[in-house]
């Protein structure tokens, strides 16, 4: 496809009463329709990010003035409302609280591992507040923040992490994929789960979580071709923050901005401020407004960072500097978004206090529930790995259930034994 | 949705529902009454036809199945008679495909999909073992994947390499997946239509030097059986069949070696031996009662497959038997396979495949002093 930078802007075009005639007339399809008709902008202007991240409040906590804010036409971002954002700053709290419970909680040998998104959770709220109900979410390992902030319980999010079962929750209750571990593999879910909806006429977006490492895999490729052929409603969302457990992002890609994958798609893509949870309302809010009036899938690029090691197995001195990390903690996205607040009349101590007391809530209900000796069923291992169990399988069921009941008859017989 | 939309922009699930049937019912009466001659290929066809008949949610993807119908025909005139919506070429990734398959699956829709070649599939292998396999136990469960995965396997076509690879064992292997392999034509029909029923995942591996094989079937015949079934809640998933009644040795064989077993029974029977052959039909779930109660019998066994000996279902088929017939058997159990090498080259296949000649020596070699 190769077009030129002189289309018809639709003003300019209305008059003469050809735009649509003007784009077909060019064999634009999808995005590349969408951009012409609608922003009146380039193809490329469109599906190439703006020069510079959007960010719409400063790390000192100021909105910034509109024309500092990233914007450029065909790129516009409207503030999102107070409602919503005081709605994410309780999130922001909540999911700052539940990420360093449960870090707490694995070095306390109630949890077997625990991926943090400390730092990140401006993203994971977001990634959460944007979507409708209708909306599906797939989620990585990190994204336990954005998983209960979507509504799941987060005792049954803490399950896999906790090593009761893989997951504890029913993704198509809660229109939440299963946790991927495989990196970039729920991607192509996602985009299925975006096709068999517009098959069926639904209007339903679908969002789709990966980090900055992830792109480099072959799944991401596939994922992203697959929903801009297909013009899928699916919003691929990439957390970069910077590293890939050890790994630092130019050793990833050498890429302008992972944001700029999207135009060898086909599809627009944006850079945003993954720390400013303002800039990701409203950059996130209109992708998922975009998508859903059919303009084919989006790339979000967040830029973040990882505060803490990639797990509690992981040692992050090994691979980055202390100032680096010192550099990050003055963007917080949590700090800047109080004093925003509290800034503009918000958020008062009262306001505050209220939302501590419901981050502690949280807190406790994760605290307790993972204190709980739940029991595992042995037999669990053979109910589901077909929705009727084999022959084989239940020969082993029954292998294992003899085994336990042997244990328990010894077991039984050396409790009577220490009794005399 | 906005009216830019132009890439499949009629998509609303209402795939015109009254054409499709329309055309089903003429291909149905187009078909002669009775048994006739009846290709692997057109049964397969009609299997899928009909199921998307059926259901709705049914939908057939992957590389060049729409207006080619596929590399073998296979899919042929599937986007004609149900439309771009339901049966469609998809961008050249096999990742791609079997992901988007398992994410449709989760919202709704029974899809299936064609991988192009055997060895073209191993792109896929991450998805298939990592989510195809393991949904539905992650999510205690709570996501069912029915989905087929059908897979043209195995050799005998003469095909350059990467065409002819018997992949069947890495799948068997995999928990979580159900392996179907048809022989026979009538068996192609009604093991893609269970398949296409499935709740589980099925690998639908089709021996494809079988698909010109011709068989006589009939059709509707096996349209009723299946709908009969259907409504008794019966399927012959799990469930070996005995090809070829014997008494003096069994031939385990299935897929490709099946009319290879079935031809080395003949032979042998010339000379006065009487073989069984049983064709395994569904690798996974393994039908250990059929083909213990043969060697039982017999007292003998032979297993024929093309694939690599070594750590594959041949070796778990012989230890299976051995666990349950050891007290039964006169001789060691026996082995055809094709060698521990990569496929060969085309002028090399046939020293490869397990051929009748084989067959017989590793029947004669069954210990018959007397």
């Amino acid at each position: 496809m190769t077009i030129s930078a002189d289309h018809t802007a639709p003003d300019q075009a209305a008059q003469d009463g050809q735009a649509p005639e003007k784009a077909e007339d060019l064999h634009l399809e999808g995005a590349a329709a969408e951009a012409v008709r609608k922003f009146g902008i380039t193809v490329e202007d469109y599906m190439l990010p703006a020069r510079h991240q959007i960010q719409m409040v400063d790390q000192d906590g100021n909105l910034k003035p509109h024309s500092e804010q990233g914007t450029e036409p065909g790129h516009e971002y409207p503030l999102p409302s107070d409602e919503e954002l005081l709605a994410a700053y309780e999130q922001l709290v909540v999911g700052r609280r539940v990420n360093d419970q449960n870090s707490a909680l694995v070095r306390q040998g109630r949890m077997a591992v625990y991926p943090s998104s400390h730092g990140q959770e401006a993203c994971q709220v977001a990634a959460a507040l944007c979507l409708l109900e209708g909306d599906w979410m797939f989620p990585t390992y990190r994204d336990s923040v954005a998983v209960m902030a979507r509504g799941v319980d987060p005792v049954q999010t803490m399950t896999l992490f906790r090593g009761d079962w893989h997951s504890g929750y029913d993704p198509a209750k809660h229109k939440v994929g299963i946790q991927c571990t495989p990196l970039t593999t729920q991607l192509l879910h996602a985009v299925g789960v975006a096709h068999a909806a517009k098959l069926r006429g639904e209007d339903t977006v679908v969002l789709a979580m990966c980090g900055d490492g992830a792109t480099s895999e072959g799944d991401f490729h596939e994922a992203l071709n697959f929903a801009a052929v297909f013009h899928l409603p699916v919003i691929f969302f990439v957390q970069n923050n910077q590293y890939a457990i050890s790994v630092p992002l130019a050793h990833q890609s050498v890429a302008p901005s992972l944001a700029h994958k999207a135009v060898g798609y086909g599809m627009a893509g944006e850079r945003v401020d993954g720390n400013d949870v303002v800039a990701l309302l409203a950059v996130l809010d209109r992708a998922v407004k975009l998508a859903r009036e059919g303009s084919g899938p989006l790339l979000v690029e967040a830029h973040t960072y990882r505060m803490q090691a990639h797990t509690n197995a992981d040692d992050a001195t090994r691979y980055r500097q202390d100032s680096e990390v010192a550099q990050w903690v003055a963007r917080d996205p949590l700090t800047r978004m109080k004093r925003y607040l509290t800034d503009k009349g918000l958020l008062d101590d009262d306001g505050e206090s209220r939302i501590a007391e419901k981050a502690e809530a949280v807190a406790t209900q994760l605290r307790n529930g993972l204190s709980e000796d739940v029991p595992v069923d042995p037999q669990d291992l053979f109910n589901h790995v077909f929705s009727t169990p084999t022959p084989q399988l239940k020969e082993q069921s029954a292998l294992l259930a003899d085994e336990l009941a042997r244990d328990a008859s010894t077991g039984a017989s050396s409790d009577t034994e220490a009794a005399r | 949705m906005s009216p830019t939309i132009t890439t499949s922009s009629e998509a609303n699930g209402n795939v015109s529902s009254a054409t499709a049937r329309a055309a089903a019912s003429a291909a149905a009466s187009a078909e002669a009454a009775g048994p006739q001659p009846v290709t692997m290929a057109k049964a397969l066809n009609t299997a899928m036809a009909d199921a998307m008949h059926a259901d709705k949610s049914v939908l057939v993807f992957g590389e060049d199945v729409g207006m080619l119908g596929g590399v073998f025909r296979i899919t042929d005139g599937l986007t004609k008679t149900f439309g771009e919506q339901r049966c469609f070429d998809t961008p050249l990734a096999e990742s791609g495909i079997v992901g988007m398959a398992v994410g449709m699956a989760i919202n709704g829709m029974r899809p299936v999909i064609e991988m192009q070649f055997d060895a073209f599939a191993y792109p896929a292998f991450e998805q298939i073992v990592s989510h195809v396999a393991k949904m539905h136990n992650r999510t205690k469960g709570a996501l069912k994947l029915p989905m087929v995965i059908r897979v043209p396997y195995a050799g005998g076509i003469g095909g350059v390499e990467h065409h002819c690879d018997s992949s069947e064992s890495y799948y068997a292997h995999t928990a979580g997946l159900k392996v179907y392999t048809p022989a026979t034509v009538a068996d192609a029909y009604r093991m893609l239509r269970e398949a296409i029923d499935s709740d589980d995942p099925v690998m639908f591996m089709e021996p494809k030097k079988l698909y010109w094989s011709k068989d006589l079937v009939d059709l509707e015949a096996l349209r009723s059986e299946h709908e009969a079934n259907t409504e008794r809640g019966t399927s012959t998933e799990g469930r070996a069949a005995v090809a070829r009644p014997g008494t003096d040795a069994t031939l385990i064989a299935y897929g490709p070696s099946v009319p290879t077993a079935l031809a080395a029974a003949a032979a042998a029977a010339e000379e006065g031996r009487s073989l069984e052959v049983i064709d395994v039909r569904t690798i996974v779930p393994f039908d250990d009662e059929t083909v213990a109660a043969s060697v039982r019998k017999t007292g003998r066994a032979v297993v024929i497959a093309e694939a690599h000996g070594f750590a594959s279902v041949s070796s778990e088929i012989v230890a299976r038997v051995q666990e349950r017939c050891f007290h039964h058997l006169a001789a060691p159990i026996r082995r055809v396979t094709g060698f521990d090498v990569p496929y060969p080259a085309p002028k090399l296949e046939h020293y490869y495949l397990p051929g009748v000649d084989r067959i017989l020596d590793a029947v004669d070699d069954l210990q018959w002093e007397d």
